[in-house]
Formats: C-alpha cells, sequence, structure tokens
C-alpha cells in the first residue's frame, strides 16, 4: 500500500476494491486519488466499472487501512493447522494392528 | 553495488515482485519511474491523433467506437500516472515534464494520421505491437504495476477488434478504399518496426535486468512479425519491405529499421511532436479552472 510520498497532492489516495460476481470476493484493484468521497466515487466508478466489469466496488481511504504482513507463530501452534495431523503414518500403524489382532 | 542491492537483484530475477513499501533500491525506483511515466505518457499522447478522427468518422457508430477508445486510453494514463505517483514523482510534475519536453512519449504518436486508413491500421496494428510489449509486464517485479497491466490489457483487445475491424470493412470495399489501407500501412511499417526498439540483448537492458519488463525488444518485435503479418497478408495487402521473410528456423528477416529516425523522433523533433505538445499545453490551461474549482469545491 505505501504511505503518501510526493509534495503537491491536493486529494486523497482511496483504494478502490471490485468485486467480478455477485458471491465473490473483494479484490484490491488500484486507486484514485480525489478529493471527497463523493470525486472519488465518481472516479471509481468511471476507472473500474464502465464496462460492467464489476458488481460492487468498495473505496475506502488509503490512510483508514491498516495492513498486518507479519504472521509469527511463537507457540509452534500447528493444532489449528492442516500440518498438526500427521495422519498417515498412525493409520499404517493401526491398519498393521487391526490386521495383527483378526490373524490371532 | 551493496549487498543489500544485490539481494534486491537477485530476488526479482529470480521471478520475485515487490510493492510500494518495500526497500527498493535508487536506481530500480528511477528506472520504474522512467519507464512507467513514460507509458502513461504515451497514453495521454496517443489519443490525440484518433481524437482528430471523431468528427469525421464515416458513421455514428464508428464515432462512438472511437470515442470510447479515446476515453480508454486517457484512463490508462490516469491509472498509470496513480503508479508513478505512489512512487514519488507527483502527476503534475509528470505533465510538467512531458509538455516542457523532459520526459518521452513513444515514437507512433508522434506522426500524422492522413486519412481513415491510418485510424484502422493505427487500432489494429500500432496497438496490436503496444499490447505485445504491455503483456510482457504482467509479470513486472513491481507488483502494483504489473495488477493495473491486467485491466489495460483487457482494455486493449477490444481496440484491436475494433481497428481490425475498420480494416476489414474498408477491404471489402472498393478499390479507392482498399488504397487507403495499403497507402496507412506503407506509412506505418517504419515506425511500426521501429517501436519496440533497438535488438539490445536482454541481459543488457537494464528494463530486462530489474525485471521491468520480461522480455527482450527483439523478441517482442519477432512476436508482432510472426503473429501479424500472416494477418496482413491474407488480406491481400503487402507489407513494404522487399527483405520480410520468415526463414525455416521460425526467424522473420526485414531491412534494418531506421534506429536514427526513431532517435530523432522520440527526442521530440518527429512531423507532429511540436504540434501536438502545443495542444496539451493549451488544453491543460484551458482546463485549470475545472481542477480549481473541484478542489474549492471539495475543501
Amino acid at each position: 500500500m505505501g504511505a503518501a510520498r510526493g509534495a503537491g497532492r491536493s486529494g486523497v489516495i482511496y483504494e478502490v476494491f471490485r468485486q467480478e460476481r455477485k458471491g465473490q470476493a473483494f479484490a484490491h484493484a488500484g486507486s484514485v486519488e480525489a478529493p471527497n468521497e463523493e470525486f472519488a466515487e465518481a472516479y471509481a466508478r468511471e476507472q473500474y466499472g464502465r464496462r460492467g466489469e464489476s458488481t460492487a466496488l468498495w473505496i475506502a481511504p488509503r490512510e483508514a487501512l491498516h495492513e498486518i504482513e507479519d504472521f509469527v507463530d511463537e507457540l509452534g501452534r500447528n493444532y489449528h493447522r492442516v500440518d498438526g495431523y500427521p495422519l498417515k503414518e498412525k493409520l499404517g500403524r493401526a491398519r498393521e494392528r487391526a490386521e495383527a489382532a483378526r490373524a490371532r | 553495488m551493496e549487498a543489500r542491492e544485490q539481494e534486491f537483484l537477485t530476488y526479482v530475477q529470480e521471478g520475485g515482485q515487490v510493492e510500494t513499501d518495500d526497500w527498493l533500491p535508487d536506481e530500480y525506483r528511477a528506472k520504474l519511474i522512467k519507464f512507467i511515466e513514460m507509458h502513461g505518457n504515451s497514453e495521454l499522447m496517443g489519443v490525440l491523433p484518433e481524437r482528430e478522427w471523431i468528427l469525421r468518422a464515416p458513421t455514428l457508430q464508428r464515432k462512438l467506437a472511437l470515442t470510447a477508445k479515446v476515453q480508454d486510453e486517457v484512463g490508462h494514463s490516469q491509472l498509470i500516472y496513480r503508479v508513478v505517483e505512489d512512487l514519488g514523482k507527483p502527476r503534475e510534475q509528470c505533465l510538467d515534464d512531458l509538455i516542457s519536453g523532459k520526459s518521452k512519449f513513444h515514437n507512433v504518436f508522434h506522426y500524422p494520421t492522413k486519412t481513415w486508413g491510418d485510424v484502422g491500421v493505427i487500432a489494429w496494428l500500432v496497438d496490436a505491437a503496444a499490447i505485445i510489449s504491455q503483456k510482457a509486464l504482467l509479470k513486472c517485479s513491481y507488483a502494483p504495476y504489473a495488477r493495473i497491466m491486467k485491466k489495460i490489457c483487457w482494455e486493449e483487445s477490444f481496440h484491436i477488434l475494433h481497428g481490425r475491424d475498420v480494416v476489414l470493412t474498408m477491404m471489402l470495399g472498393i478499390d479507392e478504399q482498399r488504397e487507403l489501407v495499403q497507402e496507412a500501412l506503407n506509412r506505418w511499417w517504419g515506425p511500426l518496426m521501429q517501436f519496440h526498439g533497438n535488438p539490445i540483448p536482454r541481459d543488457k537492458d537494464p528494463m530486462y535486468v530489474w525485471r521491468i519488463k520480461s522480455q527482450g525488444n527483439e523478441e517482442a518485435r519477432q512476436q508482432f512479425l510472426d503473429g501479424y503479418v500472416p494477418q496482413i497478408w491474407e488480406l491481400g495487402l503487402t507489407v513494404p519491405d522487399p527483405k520480410l521473410r520468415k526463414r525455416d528456423d521460425g526467424v522473420w528477416e526485414y531491412t534494418e529499421p531506421d534506429w536514427d529516425e526513431l532517435k530523432h523522433v522520440v527526442t521530440g523533433h518527429g512531423p507532429k511532436t511540436a504540434e501536438r505538445l502545443e495542444l496539451r499545453r493549451t488544453t491543460r490551461e484551458e482546463t485549470a479552472w475545472v481542477r480549481r474549482a473541484v478542489l474549492a469545491e471539495a475543501a
């Protein structure tokens, strides 16, 4: 995203998110610079919606967005992820045990 | 080169992409700004030759299609200047540098359009050449630019169709119309062959080294020839280059493009350079009150 750089900026940077079809997730499309929300809406409609390529747009001032990009797993909590459950080896052993029990 | 810069270079050369907030080497930032700004300038200047034809287009449908194309291209320049702004150069400064001749725009937009045939050839072949360059930017190491190129390439695909339709319609008309297309092709072939730049090996091209673009100039030109020469020939048109042929190994041979002309034109000495920049300058002055009004109303 990035802090607003550059002198002489007259407006606010609004980030634009668009939804291509009903039910789909909104994805970041780009940004527009506008003096206020009304103009931001007009510019976003013009640049990201005029060909019917979007079913909806979200616009938000860049400053209002909070970015998180570090995901530290200090405690190694793998019990809420797929990689916390290596079942293959256990399943193999369980099958062997059941086989052996049936043979007795 | 310091270690951090070397690490960055290795990262982008392995296909890595970066965002606005990431640390960028100064040279990379400078190259990005230069490249992307020239692209923005070209979109903005590229509408001027076509704009001249809106009122002269042969049917209402064509007038509307051309107007829509002009709107698209100006929209592209808006999107692209936005990317440049986030890299640190304000749009007003881009426009100042464009008008003063300090920054450049593509060679093909420095030439006149003589007939409606030129409009068809521009929308078909100039846009085809451009879309080849632009598709090579979809993998750009600078992710915000790559993302915006997706939308731009999508819209350019309509423009090629529009151009091809104009050309096909004329080719199905009377002899005079076919002559207009052939004459336009003769005029545009030189600039088209210069369009992708001199055949500098890609590893010597800083724009490739930083992975701003993902292919070399000659690769782009070969791709253009391979895709479009057969389409030109099948309509019964002649490409004005007696040396043009496809070798058995698939490589196209052609007469060496006039690199002096390219250099002369893009440094501001094209036949229409001064006139078009003057139009940009006066238009900017005439519309200054709109920008002031917008800002005053918002304040």
